[in-house]
């Protein structure tokens, strides 16, 4: 026997923007009914919705409300999100190679310290996880990871770095996550990847979709060298290695 | 070709259009012009398309010369003193630069951004659909930052096209219209003082988000919530119980509670609000925000409808006067006491 699934919350966001809300925590079957519902939604070839942003917890609905209102997109959505979850389905597999520590992970070291191990637990606890895409946001490519060993979990930092460099690989919480852009993090950074995970001018812009499998791979720091430089020239992704 | 070059340019200006869509779900942001019925107005006076790029205009002065041809321009947005060569140039009107002539723009009085409009639009290369620049992606065109000093736009020769102005409804006023949620139930009584206070945006905003100053909204269950997705207008509030109000440059997700969103008819005009100037907000339903909705929809539909010759009355007169001569019937009309049939017509 299948328990019934619980309605979500339709809540609203503005006049033209429905979020859909399935938990308010991170929760792993939370985000299974977001991804199905993103992929309902897609298929459902419903007009009016103009774009759909997948979160942890909730998919946020754009609509164009010259098309439908709030009550009747909102009937609608919650009419998918009851359907049954579709069988899980292996989803694609990419390896992304990490060099970790020194001046590329520089919170190795006090992460280490902090869970009183040593770096190369650190680095094999991260590896040794099975990861999940649960949602990319806040700037491009930015990829949030579920996923992470428990015996990993450990408060943000007090004080956020305002600049952390592109390809950031860093713990905050019970994620991982797989920066793109240098920007503001308040996360440990571990180690960097030479993967884009957003890249202008390639072919497909954006690498990572929601609901793929990620593995990290240690690399060594002239192996990093040596793929961010073919990266930036547009030569090396990650290596799907299932799809 | 004609050129359109930044002489001098206001912190704050960069080529704006409606935005990118369709990759919120990679974290890319739309971007686009803050205030949307300006944007569209300055394409209506120069029979652009109504959405085509257009130069967002900061609120310090700015000069614009053309140069290599004559350069036919509209100005709309926030009111400002403007002129060429010493004549002064109206908000809501085309003008055309002759080659080395340069568009002198003063600081804006009322509203913060302008818009500058050139005929044929603002050229570039699209990325996803759209030139706007959003300058932390690497996107916009011609240029993938906000314009300076020394920058050249191609543009197309000027027409011989009559100058126009715009006739726009006044500019709503009172408070600044929302829809509680998406989680406004993590706010108890803070939500009434949210609604009954006096807000004043802060100088430090900017076009991914306003600053909001006013008393401390406090959360019921403290202010770490699980990241979920954002929209122009989404009023969030951080641990420090500033909200703050979400602009085109936004984050595509965000981790503070969401109070309530700004609507869409009012994102224009809450953009233009000066820092400092004291506003409220208001709840309405969402039956109310979306039939206002509606009525922004139409309002823009109808400015092409609402572009004027801007010596429509002096043509108007000439052809009178005329059809005196002709008819002989009529005493002369005296031009200093003409009334325009329609008083929206007559405004300058």
């Amino acid at each position: 026997m299948v328990a019934a699934l619980s309605p979500p919350r339709i809540l609203p966001s503005g006049d033209a923007a429905i979020t859909v809300e399935f938990s308010r925590t991170i929760d792993e079957e939370a985000n299974r009914r977001v991804l199905a519902l993103d992929k309902l939604v897609a298929s459902a070839g419903l007009a009016a919705v103009t774009e759909t942003v997948p979160t942890y917890r909730s998919l946020l609905v754009h609509y164009d409300p010259l098309q439908i209102g709030f009550d009747a997109l909102g009937e609608k959505l919650t009419e998918l999100a009851l359907q049954p979850l579709p069988e899980a389905k292996a989803a694609r597999r990419w390896r992304i190679p990490v060099a970790y520590g020194g001046e590329n992970g520089i919170d190795l070291e006090d992460v280490a310290k902090a869970l009183n191990i040593t770096p190369d637990e650190v680095v094999a606890r991260h590896v040794g996880g099975d990861y999940k895409v649960a949602m990319i946001g806040f700037t491009p490519g930015w990829s949030y990871l579920s996923g992470l060993p428990s015996s990993m979990q450990m408060s943000r930092r007090q004080n956020p770095r305002l600049l952390t460099p592109p390809g950031t690989i860093s713990i905050g919480g019970i994620q991982t996550g797989v920066q793109c852009l240098a920007g503001p993090s308040g996360w440990h950074l571990l180690g960097r990847t030479a993967v884009r995970t957003y890249q202008l001018g390639r072919d497909p812009t954006f690498l990572l979709e929601p609901g793929d499998a990620i593995t990290f791979a240690a690399v060594d720091e002239k192996t990093f060298a040596e793929q961010d430089r073919a990266a930036e020239a547009g030569a090396f992704v990650a290596e799907l290695i299932a799809s | 070709m004609s050129k359109l070059i930044v002489t001098s340019v206001s912190p704050g200006t960069s080529v704006q259009d409606v935005g990118r869509f369709g990759a919120q779900r990679y974290g890319l942001v739309p971007s686009g012009a803050v205030d949307r019925l300006a944007m569209a107005a300055a394409n209506a006076l120069l029979g652009n398309t109504l959405f085509a790029a257009t130069i967002e205009l900061g609120p310090l002065n700015s000069v614009f010369t053309a140069k290599g041809g004559a350069v036919r321009i509209s100005l709309t947005g926030a009111t400002r003193p403007a002129d060429i060569a010493g004549t002064p140039v109206t908000v809501n009107t085309s003008v055309t630069l002759a080659d080395g002539e340069s568009l002198n723009l003063g600081v804006a009085r009322a509203g913060t951004f302008g818009y500058l409009a050139i005929e044929g639009g603002v050229r570039g290369e699209p990325m996803f659909g759209s030139l706007a620049v959003n300058a932390r992606a690497g996107l916009g065109s011609p240029y993938p930052r906000p314009l300076q000093a020394g920058d050249e736009l191609l543009v197309a020769a000027a027409s011989s096209a009559n100058e126009k102005r715009i006739d726009l409804p006044a500019p709503a006023e009172g408070p600044i219209r929302v829809v509680l949620g998406p989680q406004d139930d993590e706010f108890g009584d803070a939500k009434e003082l949210f609604l009954s206070s006096e807000w004043k945006i802060s100088a430090t905003s900017d076009r991914m988000g306003y600053r909001l100053e006013g008393p401390v909204i406090k959360h019921l269950h403290g202010h770490n919530i699980v990241s979920d997705g954002t929209v122009n207008g989404s009023i969030q509030v951080p641990g420090n119980g500033q909200p703050i109000v979400l602009m085109p440059d936004r984050g595509t997700s965000g981790g503070y509670p969401k109070i309530a969103t700004v609507i869409s008819t009012d994102l224009g005009r809450f953009g233009q609000t000066q820092p400092g100037r004291a506003f409220r907000f208001k709840a309405i339903s969402m039956a109310e925000a979306q039939a206002e909705y509606r009525a922004f929809a139409e309002l823009l539909q109808s400015l092409p409808g609402r572009v004027h010759d801007s010596n429509i009355l002096m043509l108007d007169i000439k052809a009178l006067l005329s059809a005196n001569v002709a008819g002989t019937a009529v005493s002369a009309i005296d031009v200093e006491t003409w009334q325009a049939p329609q008083p929206a017509d007559a405004q300058d």
